[in-house]
Protein backbone atom coordinates (compact mmCIF):
# COMPACT_ATOMS: atom_id res chain seq x y z
CA UNK A 1 0.00 0.00 0.00
CA UNK A 2 1.56 3.22 -1.01
CA UNK A 3 0.27 6.72 0.73
CA UNK A 4 0.84 10.18 0.50
CA UNK A 5 0.45 12.89 2.82
CA UNK A 6 -2.74 15.03 2.04
CA UNK A 7 -3.52 18.43 2.65
CA UNK A 8 -6.32 17.87 5.56
CA UNK A 9 -9.30 19.68 4.81
CA UNK A 10 -9.38 20.63 8.22
CA UNK A 11 -6.85 21.65 10.67
CA UNK A 12 -5.60 18.54 12.78
CA UNK A 13 -6.29 18.79 16.47
CA UNK A 14 -3.57 18.74 18.42
CA UNK A 15 -3.01 15.04 19.63
CA UNK A 16 -0.86 15.93 22.99
CA UNK A 17 -3.99 17.82 24.04
CA UNK A 18 -5.95 15.30 23.47
CA UNK A 19 -4.19 12.99 25.14
CA UNK A 20 -4.54 15.37 28.21
CA UNK A 21 -8.22 15.23 27.39
CA UNK A 22 -8.53 11.63 27.20
CA UNK A 23 -6.79 10.84 30.67
CA UNK A 24 -9.38 13.71 32.33
CA UNK A 25 -12.58 11.58 30.30
CA UNK A 26 -10.64 8.11 32.58
CA UNK A 27 -9.53 9.71 35.72
CA UNK A 28 -13.73 10.06 37.44
CA UNK A 29 -13.82 5.92 36.01
CA UNK A 30 -10.31 4.59 37.31
CA UNK A 31 -10.15 1.89 39.75
CA UNK A 32 -7.27 1.55 41.86
CA UNK A 33 -6.50 -1.89 39.93
CA UNK A 34 -6.65 -0.19 36.48
CA UNK A 35 -4.13 -1.35 34.12
CA UNK A 36 -3.52 -0.27 30.56
CA UNK A 37 -3.13 -1.68 27.57
CA UNK A 38 -1.58 -0.03 24.20
CA UNK A 39 -2.07 -1.93 21.24
CA UNK A 40 1.02 -1.29 18.73
CA UNK A 41 2.30 1.00 17.89
CA UNK A 42 -0.01 3.80 18.04
CA UNK A 43 -1.76 2.84 20.85
CA UNK A 44 1.50 1.97 23.13
CA UNK A 45 2.34 5.80 22.78
CA UNK A 46 -1.13 6.79 23.87
CA UNK A 47 -1.06 4.61 26.65
CA UNK A 48 2.56 5.79 27.54
CA UNK A 49 1.39 9.48 28.23
CA UNK A 50 -1.93 7.81 29.83
CA UNK A 51 0.22 6.06 32.28
CA UNK A 52 2.34 9.38 33.12
CA UNK A 53 -1.12 11.72 33.31
CA UNK A 54 -2.80 9.72 35.27
CA UNK A 55 0.20 8.67 37.37
CA UNK A 56 -0.73 5.19 37.45
CA UNK A 57 1.39 2.33 39.90
CA UNK A 58 1.38 -0.31 37.52
CA UNK A 59 3.43 -0.70 34.31
CA UNK A 60 1.02 -0.90 31.16
CA UNK A 61 1.01 -3.99 29.05
CA UNK A 62 1.44 -3.69 25.41
CA UNK A 63 -0.02 -6.01 22.75
CA UNK A 64 0.66 -6.40 19.03
CA UNK A 65 -2.65 -8.56 17.21
CA UNK A 66 -1.08 -9.47 14.26
CA UNK A 67 -1.36 -13.31 15.84
CA UNK A 68 -5.42 -12.55 15.90
CA UNK A 69 -6.26 -10.13 13.22
CA UNK A 70 -8.87 -11.57 10.55
CA UNK A 71 -7.17 -10.51 7.28
CA UNK A 72 -4.04 -12.86 8.37
CA UNK A 73 -5.27 -14.71 5.04
CA UNK A 74 -5.04 -11.57 3.33
CA UNK A 75 -2.11 -10.07 3.74
CA UNK A 76 0.31 -12.65 5.95
CA UNK A 77 2.63 -12.13 8.46
CA UNK A 78 4.62 -9.62 7.15
CA UNK A 79 5.24 -6.38 9.12
CA UNK A 80 7.31 -6.72 12.08
CA UNK A 81 5.46 -8.37 14.79
CA UNK A 82 6.45 -6.63 18.27
CA UNK A 83 5.79 -8.97 21.01
CA UNK A 84 2.92 -8.54 23.34
CA UNK A 85 3.76 -8.19 26.71
CA UNK A 86 1.71 -8.27 29.79
CA UNK A 87 3.71 -7.99 32.73
CA UNK A 88 0.88 -8.23 35.43
CA UNK A 89 -1.80 -11.00 36.37
CA UNK A 90 -4.92 -10.09 33.91
CA UNK A 91 -7.06 -12.52 36.05
CA UNK A 92 -9.71 -10.38 37.69
CA UNK A 93 -7.87 -6.89 36.52
CA UNK A 94 -9.84 -3.66 35.09
CA UNK A 95 -8.63 -3.26 31.89
CA UNK A 96 -8.58 0.11 29.66
CA UNK A 97 -7.61 -1.25 25.99
CA UNK A 98 -5.67 2.05 24.29
CA UNK A 99 -5.92 2.54 21.19
CA UNK A 100 -5.12 5.71 18.84
CA UNK A 101 -7.91 5.27 16.26
CA UNK A 102 -11.57 3.42 16.43
CA UNK A 103 -12.59 2.69 12.96
CA UNK A 104 -13.92 -0.60 12.08
CA UNK A 105 -13.40 -2.06 15.77
CA UNK A 106 -11.84 -5.31 13.99
CA UNK A 107 -8.37 -4.58 15.69
CA UNK A 108 -10.28 -4.28 19.17
CA UNK A 109 -12.15 -7.43 18.39
CA UNK A 110 -7.97 -9.15 18.11
CA UNK A 111 -7.35 -7.46 20.92
CA UNK A 112 -9.84 -8.50 22.67
CA UNK A 113 -9.15 -12.10 22.44
CA UNK A 114 -5.78 -12.24 22.77
CA UNK A 115 -6.15 -10.32 25.99
CA UNK A 116 -8.83 -13.53 27.11
CA UNK A 117 -6.55 -16.10 26.13
CA UNK A 118 -4.24 -14.27 29.14
CA UNK A 119 -6.88 -14.50 31.43
CA UNK A 120 -10.72 -13.69 32.63
CA UNK A 121 -10.35 -10.32 33.00
CA UNK A 122 -13.07 -8.37 35.57
CA UNK A 123 -13.95 -5.63 32.92
CA UNK A 124 -12.43 -4.23 29.14
CA UNK A 125 -13.04 -1.17 28.52
CA UNK A 126 -11.93 0.99 25.46
CA UNK A 127 -9.98 4.42 25.43
CA UNK A 128 -9.26 5.75 22.13
CA UNK A 129 -7.78 9.25 21.07
CA UNK A 130 -9.93 9.11 17.45
CA UNK A 131 -13.61 7.72 16.19
CA UNK A 132 -14.18 7.25 12.76
CA UNK A 133 -17.56 5.76 13.16
CA UNK A 134 -17.82 3.24 10.48
CA UNK A 135 -17.69 0.10 12.43
CA UNK A 136 -18.28 -3.30 10.78
CA UNK A 137 -18.59 -4.83 14.58
CA UNK A 138 -20.52 -4.01 17.41
CA UNK A 139 -17.81 -1.76 19.09
CA UNK A 140 -17.84 1.42 21.08
CA UNK A 141 -15.17 2.92 22.92
CA UNK A 142 -15.83 3.93 26.59
CA UNK A 143 -13.55 7.45 26.53
CA UNK A 144 -12.60 9.40 23.45
CA UNK A 145 -12.30 13.08 22.86
CA UNK A 146 -12.71 13.33 19.50
CA UNK A 147 -15.40 11.85 16.70
CA UNK A 148 -14.34 12.50 13.30
CA UNK A 149 -15.64 11.47 9.82
CA UNK A 150 -13.39 11.54 6.88
CA UNK A 151 -13.57 9.22 3.75
CA UNK A 152 -12.33 6.01 3.72
CA UNK A 153 -9.79 6.69 1.02
CA UNK A 154 -8.19 8.58 4.10
CA UNK A 155 -5.73 7.32 6.98
CA UNK A 156 -5.55 8.93 10.05
CA UNK A 157 -2.20 8.20 11.29
CA UNK A 158 -0.62 8.83 14.42
CA UNK A 159 3.27 9.38 14.64
CA UNK A 160 5.76 9.95 17.14
CA UNK A 161 8.22 12.82 16.22
CA UNK A 162 12.06 12.43 16.61
CA UNK A 163 11.07 14.83 20.53
CA UNK A 164 8.28 12.10 21.66
CA UNK A 165 5.41 14.66 20.63
CA UNK A 166 3.04 12.69 19.31
CA UNK A 167 0.83 14.43 16.03
CA UNK A 168 -1.69 13.85 13.25
CA UNK A 169 -1.59 13.30 9.99
CA UNK A 170 -3.78 12.36 7.16
CA UNK A 171 -2.58 10.05 4.02
CA UNK A 172 -4.63 8.85 0.98
CA UNK A 173 -4.32 5.41 -0.28
CA UNK A 174 -3.06 5.62 -3.93
CA UNK B 1 17.09 -17.20 -11.46
CA UNK B 2 13.79 -19.03 -9.80
CA UNK B 3 14.26 -19.81 -6.12
CA UNK B 4 11.39 -22.77 -5.68
CA UNK B 5 11.06 -21.30 -1.88
CA UNK B 6 9.74 -18.08 -3.08
CA UNK B 7 6.45 -17.32 -4.91
CA UNK B 8 6.22 -15.15 -7.66
CA UNK B 9 6.40 -11.65 -5.50
CA UNK B 10 9.56 -12.79 -3.67
CA UNK B 11 7.72 -13.86 -0.63
CA UNK B 12 8.36 -17.30 1.24
CA UNK B 13 6.46 -20.08 0.18
CA UNK B 14 8.31 -23.45 1.49
CA UNK B 15 11.03 -23.78 3.52
CA UNK B 16 13.11 -26.03 1.89
CA UNK B 17 16.81 -24.89 2.76
CA UNK B 18 18.44 -21.57 3.96
CA UNK B 19 20.74 -21.98 1.52
CA UNK B 20 19.74 -19.30 -0.88
CA UNK B 21 16.96 -17.86 1.69
CA UNK B 22 18.06 -13.65 1.94
CA UNK B 23 19.32 -12.37 4.71
CA UNK B 24 16.09 -9.95 5.62
CA UNK B 25 14.16 -13.52 5.14
CA UNK B 26 16.12 -14.98 7.76
CA UNK B 27 16.12 -11.96 10.08
CA UNK B 28 12.13 -11.61 9.39
CA UNK B 29 11.59 -15.39 10.69
CA UNK B 30 13.79 -14.70 13.93
CA UNK B 31 12.12 -11.34 14.80
CA UNK B 32 8.69 -13.19 14.34
CA UNK B 33 9.70 -15.88 16.51
CA UNK B 34 10.41 -13.45 19.22
CA UNK B 35 6.82 -12.70 19.49
CA UNK B 36 5.83 -16.34 19.46
CA UNK B 37 8.17 -17.21 22.41
CA UNK B 38 6.01 -15.08 24.24
CA UNK B 39 2.67 -17.03 23.74
CA UNK B 40 4.78 -20.05 24.92
CA UNK B 41 4.59 -18.32 28.37
CA UNK B 42 1.48 -17.84 28.62
CA UNK B 43 -1.77 -19.48 30.47
CA UNK B 44 -3.30 -20.60 26.80
CA UNK B 45 -0.26 -21.24 24.54
CA UNK B 46 -1.94 -20.86 21.54
CA UNK B 47 -2.91 -18.19 18.91
CA UNK B 48 -5.82 -18.66 16.39
CA UNK B 49 -3.44 -17.87 13.04
CA UNK B 50 -3.71 -21.55 11.36
CA UNK B 51 -7.25 -22.09 12.96
CA UNK B 52 -9.07 -25.08 10.41
CA UNK B 53 -5.63 -25.05 8.53
CA UNK B 54 -4.62 -29.03 7.97
CA UNK B 55 -0.90 -29.76 8.80
CA UNK B 56 0.82 -32.95 7.53
CA UNK B 57 3.76 -34.59 9.29
CA UNK B 58 5.12 -36.59 6.23
CA UNK B 59 7.82 -38.58 7.85
CA UNK B 60 9.24 -41.21 5.55
CA UNK B 61 12.23 -41.10 7.93
CA UNK B 62 11.83 -41.61 11.90
CA UNK B 63 12.26 -39.08 14.26
CA UNK B 64 10.05 -38.55 17.20
CA UNK B 65 12.04 -35.39 18.58
CA UNK B 66 11.75 -33.31 15.52
CA UNK B 67 8.39 -34.82 14.53
CA UNK B 68 7.26 -33.67 18.23
CA UNK B 69 8.27 -30.11 18.01
CA UNK B 70 6.88 -29.63 14.97
CA UNK B 71 3.55 -30.90 15.99
CA UNK B 72 3.65 -28.80 19.19
CA UNK B 73 4.46 -25.61 16.56
CA UNK B 74 1.46 -26.08 14.48
CA UNK B 75 -0.95 -27.50 17.79
CA UNK B 76 -0.15 -23.74 19.50
CA UNK B 77 -1.37 -22.06 15.93
CA UNK B 78 -4.27 -23.92 16.42
CA UNK B 79 -3.94 -26.07 13.10
CA UNK B 80 -5.31 -29.40 12.85
CA UNK B 81 -1.99 -31.96 13.05
CA UNK B 82 -1.80 -35.09 11.43
CA UNK B 83 0.82 -36.90 11.92
CA UNK B 84 2.00 -39.87 9.57
CA UNK B 85 4.66 -42.53 9.62
CA UNK B 86 5.01 -43.67 6.00
CA UNK B 87 7.80 -45.69 6.07
CA UNK B 88 5.64 -47.85 7.88
CA UNK B 89 2.11 -47.19 6.02
CA UNK B 90 1.73 -45.92 2.05
CA UNK B 91 5.88 -46.26 1.52
CA UNK B 92 5.60 -49.93 2.54
CA UNK B 93 2.98 -50.96 0.19
CA UNK B 94 4.76 -49.70 -2.72
CA UNK B 95 3.18 -45.97 -3.59
CA UNK B 96 5.83 -43.37 -4.69
CA UNK B 97 5.97 -40.53 -2.75
CA UNK B 98 4.48 -37.82 -5.26
CA UNK B 99 1.35 -40.43 -5.25
CA UNK B 100 1.21 -40.00 -1.41
CA UNK B 101 1.45 -36.29 -1.59
CA UNK B 102 -1.26 -36.18 -4.36
CA UNK B 103 -3.46 -38.27 -2.08
CA UNK B 104 -2.71 -35.71 0.80
CA UNK B 105 -3.54 -33.27 -1.00
CA UNK B 106 -7.31 -34.69 -2.06
CA UNK B 107 -7.55 -34.26 1.79
CA UNK B 108 -7.04 -30.65 1.38
CA UNK B 109 -3.94 -30.69 3.67
CA UNK B 110 -2.56 -26.91 3.43
CA UNK B 111 0.94 -27.59 4.49
CA UNK B 112 3.60 -30.56 4.70
CA UNK B 113 6.25 -30.83 6.63
CA UNK B 114 8.53 -33.41 5.36
CA UNK B 115 11.49 -35.37 6.82
CA UNK B 116 13.36 -37.72 4.56
CA UNK B 117 15.93 -39.87 4.02
CA UNK B 118 16.74 -38.98 -0.04
CA UNK B 119 18.01 -35.33 -0.06
CA UNK B 120 15.93 -33.27 -2.44
CA UNK B 121 12.60 -34.58 -1.93
CA UNK B 122 10.93 -31.84 -0.07
CA UNK B 123 12.09 -29.66 -3.04
CA UNK B 124 10.79 -32.53 -5.02
CA UNK B 125 7.20 -31.98 -3.19
CA UNK B 126 7.76 -28.42 -3.78
CA UNK B 127 7.73 -28.53 -7.55
CA UNK B 128 5.61 -30.88 -8.12
CA UNK B 129 2.92 -29.21 -5.94
CA UNK B 130 4.01 -26.09 -8.58
CA UNK B 131 3.34 -28.26 -11.91
CA UNK B 132 -0.38 -29.45 -10.44
CA UNK B 133 -1.30 -26.22 -9.78
CA UNK B 134 -1.32 -26.34 -5.96
CA UNK B 135 0.45 -23.08 -4.97
CA UNK B 136 -1.75 -22.76 -1.94
CA UNK B 137 -0.06 -26.06 -0.04
CA UNK B 138 3.59 -25.46 1.49
CA UNK B 139 6.14 -27.85 2.12
CA UNK B 140 8.64 -27.39 5.07
CA UNK B 141 11.46 -29.74 4.87
CA UNK B 142 12.30 -31.18 8.35
CA UNK B 143 15.23 -32.71 7.19
CA UNK B 144 16.53 -34.44 3.91
CA UNK B 145 19.39 -37.02 3.44
CA UNK B 146 22.91 -35.33 4.33
CA UNK B 147 21.50 -32.35 2.72
CA UNK B 148 19.67 -29.61 5.05
CA UNK B 149 17.73 -29.32 8.55
CA UNK B 150 16.49 -25.65 7.73
CA UNK B 151 14.65 -25.50 10.85
CA UNK B 152 17.60 -26.72 13.05
CA UNK B 153 19.92 -24.48 11.01
CA UNK B 154 17.35 -21.43 12.09
CA UNK B 155 16.71 -22.31 16.01
CA UNK B 156 20.39 -22.69 16.11
CA UNK B 157 20.59 -18.51 14.73
CA UNK B 158 17.53 -17.61 16.68
CA UNK B 159 19.85 -19.45 20.17
CA UNK B 160 23.04 -17.51 19.04
CA UNK B 161 21.35 -14.21 18.48
CA UNK B 162 19.55 -14.78 21.76
CA UNK B 163 22.73 -15.16 23.50
CA UNK B 164 25.25 -12.60 21.59
CA UNK B 165 23.05 -10.33 19.91
CA UNK B 166 25.30 -10.10 16.53
CA UNK B 167 27.22 -12.39 14.36
CA UNK B 168 29.34 -9.88 13.01
CA UNK B 169 32.15 -10.65 15.45
CA UNK B 170 31.37 -14.28 16.28
CA UNK B 171 33.57 -17.25 16.22
CA UNK B 172 31.55 -20.57 15.69
CA UNK B 173 32.96 -23.84 15.79
CA UNK B 174 31.25 -26.68 14.39
CA UNK B 175 32.21 -30.13 15.65
CA UNK B 176 31.90 -33.40 14.75
CA UNK B 177 30.37 -35.27 11.90
CA UNK B 178 29.89 -32.77 9.37
CA UNK B 179 30.42 -35.38 6.63
CA UNK B 180 26.45 -36.92 7.31
CA UNK B 181 25.39 -33.50 8.62
CA UNK B 182 22.31 -31.39 7.50
CA UNK B 183 22.45 -29.47 10.62
CA UNK B 184 26.15 -28.70 10.00
CA UNK B 185 25.28 -27.57 6.22
CA UNK B 186 21.88 -25.16 7.09
CA UNK B 187 24.16 -23.63 10.09
CA UNK B 188 27.07 -23.12 7.64
CA UNK B 189 24.88 -21.41 5.35
CA UNK B 190 22.77 -19.26 7.89
CA UNK B 191 26.24 -18.06 9.82
CA UNK B 192 27.37 -17.12 6.29
CA UNK B 193 24.04 -15.39 5.00
CA UNK B 194 24.04 -13.34 8.88
CA UNK B 195 28.14 -12.60 8.46
CA UNK B 196 29.73 -14.32 11.21
CA UNK B 197 33.05 -13.42 11.33
CA UNK B 198 34.78 -17.14 11.50
CA UNK B 199 32.98 -20.41 11.14
CA UNK B 200 35.03 -23.44 12.07
CA UNK B 201 34.35 -27.06 10.61
CA UNK B 202 35.94 -29.03 13.78
CA UNK B 203 36.53 -32.74 13.15
CA UNK B 204 38.79 -35.93 11.67
CA UNK B 205 39.56 -35.90 7.94
CA UNK B 206 36.60 -38.72 7.80
CA UNK B 207 34.06 -36.85 8.58
CA UNK B 208 34.63 -33.78 6.55
CA UNK B 209 33.32 -33.57 3.72
CA UNK B 210 35.74 -33.13 0.70
CA UNK B 211 36.27 -29.57 -0.54
CA UNK B 212 34.14 -27.90 2.22
CA UNK B 213 36.18 -25.10 2.55
CA UNK B 214 34.43 -24.17 -0.35
CA UNK B 215 31.22 -23.11 2.09
CA UNK B 216 33.56 -20.73 3.60
CA UNK B 217 34.43 -22.84 6.79
CA UNK B 218 37.81 -22.94 8.40
CA UNK B 219 38.82 -26.55 8.61
CA UNK B 220 40.61 -27.79 11.71
CA UNK B 221 41.50 -31.20 12.16
CA UNK B 222 42.30 -30.84 15.94
CA UNK B 223 39.75 -30.18 18.69
CA UNK B 224 42.16 -27.66 20.42
CA UNK B 225 42.78 -25.62 17.63
CA UNK B 226 39.24 -25.54 16.63
CA UNK B 227 37.62 -24.14 19.48
CA UNK B 228 40.25 -21.80 21.18
CA UNK B 229 39.01 -18.47 21.56
CA UNK B 230 35.84 -19.10 19.81
CA UNK B 231 32.13 -17.60 21.08
CA UNK B 232 30.02 -20.58 20.23
CA UNK B 233 30.47 -24.20 19.87
CA UNK B 234 27.89 -26.30 18.09
CA UNK B 235 28.36 -30.12 18.74
CA UNK B 236 26.79 -32.77 16.39
CA UNK B 237 25.99 -35.97 16.94
CA UNK B 238 28.09 -38.75 16.40
CA UNK B 239 25.63 -41.15 14.73
CA UNK B 240 26.03 -44.80 16.19
CA UNK B 241 25.79 -46.49 12.71
CA UNK B 242 29.03 -44.52 11.63
CA UNK B 243 31.05 -46.47 14.11
CA UNK B 244 30.62 -49.62 12.41
CA UNK B 245 32.46 -48.71 8.94
CA UNK B 246 35.91 -47.86 8.60
CA UNK B 247 34.88 -43.64 9.56
CA UNK B 248 36.22 -44.34 13.46
CA UNK B 249 38.03 -46.48 15.22
CA UNK B 250 36.06 -46.37 18.38
CA UNK B 251 33.62 -44.63 20.58
CA UNK B 252 36.01 -44.38 23.47
CA UNK B 253 39.10 -43.21 20.66
CA UNK B 254 36.84 -40.71 19.57
CA UNK B 255 35.64 -39.07 22.88
CA UNK B 256 39.56 -38.82 23.70
CA UNK B 257 39.89 -36.85 20.56
CA UNK B 258 36.63 -34.85 19.37
CA UNK B 259 34.76 -35.48 22.62
CA UNK B 260 33.66 -31.68 24.09
CA UNK B 261 35.10 -31.71 28.34
CA UNK B 262 35.55 -28.94 30.78
CA UNK B 263 39.22 -28.90 30.09
CA UNK B 264 38.76 -28.24 25.94
CA UNK B 265 36.03 -26.06 26.99
CA UNK B 266 38.16 -23.72 28.65
CA UNK B 267 39.82 -22.82 25.47
CA UNK B 268 37.15 -21.19 24.09
CA UNK B 269 36.25 -17.65 25.51
CA UNK B 270 34.99 -17.53 29.11
CA UNK B 271 31.65 -17.15 28.05
CA UNK B 272 31.39 -19.34 24.83
CA UNK B 273 28.28 -21.02 24.73
CA UNK B 274 27.70 -25.03 23.78
CA UNK B 275 24.76 -25.71 21.52
CA UNK B 276 24.09 -29.47 20.65
CA UNK B 277 21.01 -30.59 18.20
CA UNK B 278 20.06 -33.39 20.01
CA UNK B 279 19.93 -36.29 20.85
CA UNK B 280 23.32 -36.07 23.17
CA UNK B 281 25.55 -39.26 23.15
CA UNK B 282 26.64 -38.62 26.59
CA UNK B 283 30.57 -39.79 26.81
CA UNK B 284 30.88 -39.81 22.70
CA UNK B 285 30.55 -36.20 21.72
CA UNK B 286 30.12 -34.49 24.80
CA UNK B 287 30.73 -34.86 28.50
CA UNK B 288 28.38 -34.41 30.99
CA UNK B 289 30.09 -31.93 33.37
CA UNK B 290 29.71 -29.46 29.76
CA UNK B 291 26.02 -30.85 28.80
CA UNK B 292 24.71 -30.20 32.49
CA UNK B 293 27.17 -26.83 33.11
CA UNK B 294 26.49 -23.24 33.26
CA UNK B 295 27.59 -22.70 29.73
CA UNK B 296 25.36 -25.68 28.04
CA UNK B 297 22.22 -23.45 25.57
CA UNK B 298 20.46 -27.14 25.02
CA UNK B 299 17.16 -26.86 26.48
CA UNK B 300 16.66 -23.33 25.50
CA UNK B 301 17.54 -24.62 21.41
CA UNK B 302 14.55 -26.91 22.06
CA UNK B 303 12.12 -23.90 23.77
CA UNK B 304 13.28 -21.57 20.92
CA UNK B 305 13.00 -24.72 18.42
CA UNK B 306 9.51 -24.35 18.44
CA UNK B 307 9.04 -20.54 18.10
CA UNK B 308 11.00 -20.76 15.06
CA UNK B 309 8.85 -23.15 14.06
CA UNK B 310 5.81 -21.78 14.74
CA UNK B 311 7.10 -18.48 13.04
CA UNK B 312 8.04 -20.85 9.70
CA UNK B 313 4.06 -22.03 9.83
CA UNK B 314 2.83 -19.08 10.37
CA UNK B 315 4.94 -17.03 7.82
CA UNK B 316 4.66 -19.69 5.04
CA UNK B 317 0.71 -19.95 5.40
CA UNK B 318 0.23 -16.83 4.96
CA UNK B 319 1.79 -16.29 1.46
Amino acid sequence: MTAEPIRSPTELPDAETQCVQLAELIRPRLYPETVLVGIHSGGVWVARRLHELLDLETEIGLIDVSFYRDDYRERGLHARVKPSSIPFDVEGRALILVDDVLYTGRTTRAAINELFDYGRPASIQLAVLADRGRRQLPICADFCPWRVDLDPSHELVLSAEASGRLQWSLEQHA
Amino acid sequence: MHNPQLNAHGELTHLLSIEGLPRAVIIHILDTASSFLKVSHRDVKKVPLLRGKSVFNVFFENSTRTRTTFEIAAKRLSADVINLDVTRSSTAKGETLLDTVDNLVAMHADMFVVRHASSGAPHLIADHLRRVGRDNVHVVNAGDGRHAHPTQGLLDMYTIRHYKNDFANLVVAIVGDILHSRVARSDIHALTTLGAAEVRAVGPQTLLPSAIEKMGVRVCHDLRTGIRDCDVVIMLRLQNERMNGALLPSAREYFRCYGLTPESLALAKTDAIVMHPGPMNRGVEIDSDVADGPQAVILPQVTFGIAVRMAVMGILAGN
